[in-house]
């Protein structure tokens, strides 16, 4: 090995299988060898069959789609007020003057934390939920798609004033083009986030999601369908954050060349 | 009638924490006529991109004023078109794209901006990379498209700020050439800044010679030199003898700006 050289795809793709290889085959030698309580830990072939029976019997499909709902619904509600605010604190100063240090210190909340008020306010159904992971986002959102757009390039802007583009000519064709792939990126890195919160949110006073499987299983001393879910919110994550870079590279071709 | 008239124009930035500002432009006077091609020569730091930068609009003078067929200058404007030193395409746009921005802007139809923009990818010998953005290019070809790009828009006046000052030096003779051969074509009226006393003369009808920081015009020099310049004019005596002159003005203010002088 030497430092910084790069991998071949094939092999890069190998390693990366090998360490989940190995990561079951300890869990699985810790488990089914004996060296763990099946009280505290499942073993690996109890996790997948108690996951295909959560699946089939008790119905965790609309669980899956309840979260994935929860998730999308308020991460894109934030998305859709951030962006607008974000530009517009990156293009304008004095707005930013105005908003940033607010966006700054709200940022420091833990959306979590909000919950027992946000229950108080909201009651526990959806709009709660939705509230969660609006506060949670919203905040990392605003800010670091301002600081993309007012990192765009002093030279293009200058070029562009050069070629005739007026105040808002420039937000709308250049600094807005320039910051969109790094935006793009935030969006993929905050909406990681969101899942985090939403299983936070799930975990009280919900009624399904997989947040409410995983407390209902903690009662039964359920590890195995604790473990399943928390599975399965790792591989809805892994598949939505490939497909994310994926569109991201395919929608900016020019900023990866 | 002079195209361009800079009238006084001085440039102080004020000083940063506190410091005491900093004099980066004296007030200086340049006349520039209609097809004028003017270098403005001068060693680094002396305030001639600041010159040109008021000139384009994108900084405002401390004192005096521009003017543009008559009409001072507030703000940059189509009307003034600009190839920096560092490379400004915009990189989510092809060529072609780039070379319409300006067009775009003016709202012109989708059409006749394909047809103006593949003239001058004809002009600047790009045929063919249309559809290529700019991190596919070479540095020169870059900045043939963002000549393509600042003509396209037909400004009263070009404004060039040490365009070839990234290249290497064949391509730097070449872009010389074919900018030459450009101003030949479109009798645009050309500011263009360099340090480069070579270029200065080959390029130029007529040559302002920036003095030390705190700069401004010191001297300014017709070039005789006949029209079309073919590279071998360079190897003149005549070259060389306007070579050794602006040297030994340039030389004495390089001298100054460096500290260095007795």
């Amino acid at each position: 090995m030497k430092p910084l050289l790069a991998v071949e795809p094939g092999r890069r793709i190998a390693l990366g299988v090998a360490f989940f290889v190995l990561f079951f085959a300890v869990w699985a030698v810790a488990t089914l060898g004996g060296f763990v309580s099946k009280t505290f830990l499942a073993d690996p072939l109890t996790m997948v069959r108690s996951g295909w029976d959560l699946l089939t019997q008790q119905g965790f499909a609309h669980d899956i789609g309840m979260t994935m709902w929860r998730v999308l619904g308020g991460f894109v509600v934030a998305a859709l007020v951030a962006l607008p605010l974000g530009v517009a604190m990156g293009a304008y100063k004095p707005v930013e003057a105005f908003f940033e240090p607010f966006v700054s210190f709200a940022r420091y909340l833990p959306a979590s934390a909000f919950i027992p008020l946000l229950i108080l306010w909201a009651g526990i159904g959806e709009a709660q939920k939705l509230a969660v992971i609006f506060l949670g986002s919203f905040f990392q959102l605003v800010l670091m798609i301002a600081v993309s757009v007012g990192n765009t390039r002093r030279d293009l802007v200058e070029a562009a004033y050069t070629l005739g583009a007026r105040d808002w000519g420039i937000v709308r064709r250049v600094l807005i083009p320039a910051a969109a792939p790094e935006i793009a990126e935030t969006l993929r890195l905050v909406l990681g986030w969101a899942w985090t919160y939403v299983i936070v949110a799930e975990l009280i006073g919900a009624s399904s999601g997989i947040g409410h499987m995983i407390t209902d299983s903690q009662a039964l001393l359920a590890t195995d369908q604790i473990i399943f879910g928390i599975i399965t919110i790792g591989v809805i994550g892994l598949v939505s954050d490939l497909g994310f870079k994926r569109m991201n590279r395919r929608l900016f071709r020019w900023a990866s060349l | 009638m002079s195209r361009l008239s800079i009238r006084g124009v001085g440039r102080t930035f004020p000083g940063v924490n506190g410091g005491a500002p900093t004099l980066a432009l004296q007030p200086t006077n340049l006349e520039v006529a209609d097809n004028d091609f003017i270098t403005v020569l001068g060693p680094s730091g002396c305030g001639k991109s600041t010159l040109l930068r008021i000139v384009a609009g994108l900084d405002t003078p401390s004192v005096g004023e521009v003017l543009l067929d008559d009409q001072p200058v507030h703000g940059p404007g189509a009307d003034r078109g600009m190839v920096f030193q560092s490379y400004t395409l915009f990189p989510w746009l092809t060529v072609r794209q780039n070379i319409c921005f300006g067009l775009r802007e003016k709202g012109m139809a989708g059409a006749q901006q394909h047809e103006i923009a593949d003239r001058f990818i004809a002009e600047v010998g790009l045929t063919g990379f249309e559809s290529h953005y700019p991190k596919q290019l070479s540095g020169g070809m870059q900045q043939r498209v963002a000549l393509a790009r600042a003509l396209a828009n037909d400004p009263k006046i070009l404004l060039l700020d040490e365009p070839f000052g990234a290249l290497d030096n064949q391509t730097r003779a070449l872009m010389q050439e074919l900018l030459l051969s450009i101003w030949d074509l479109h009798r645009k009226t050309v500011l263009f800044v360099t340090h480069d006393i070579d270029e200065a003369i080959f390029m130029a009808n007529r040559c302002a010679v920036f003095s030390a920081r705190p700069g401004r015009i010191k001297t300014e020099l017709a070039i005789d030199l006949p029209y079309p310049r073919h590279y071998t004019v360079k190897t003149t005596p005549r070259f060389s003898e306007l070579k050794a002159q602006v040297t030994e003005d340039i030389r004495s203010e390089s001298l100054k700006a460096a500290g260095m002088d007795a």
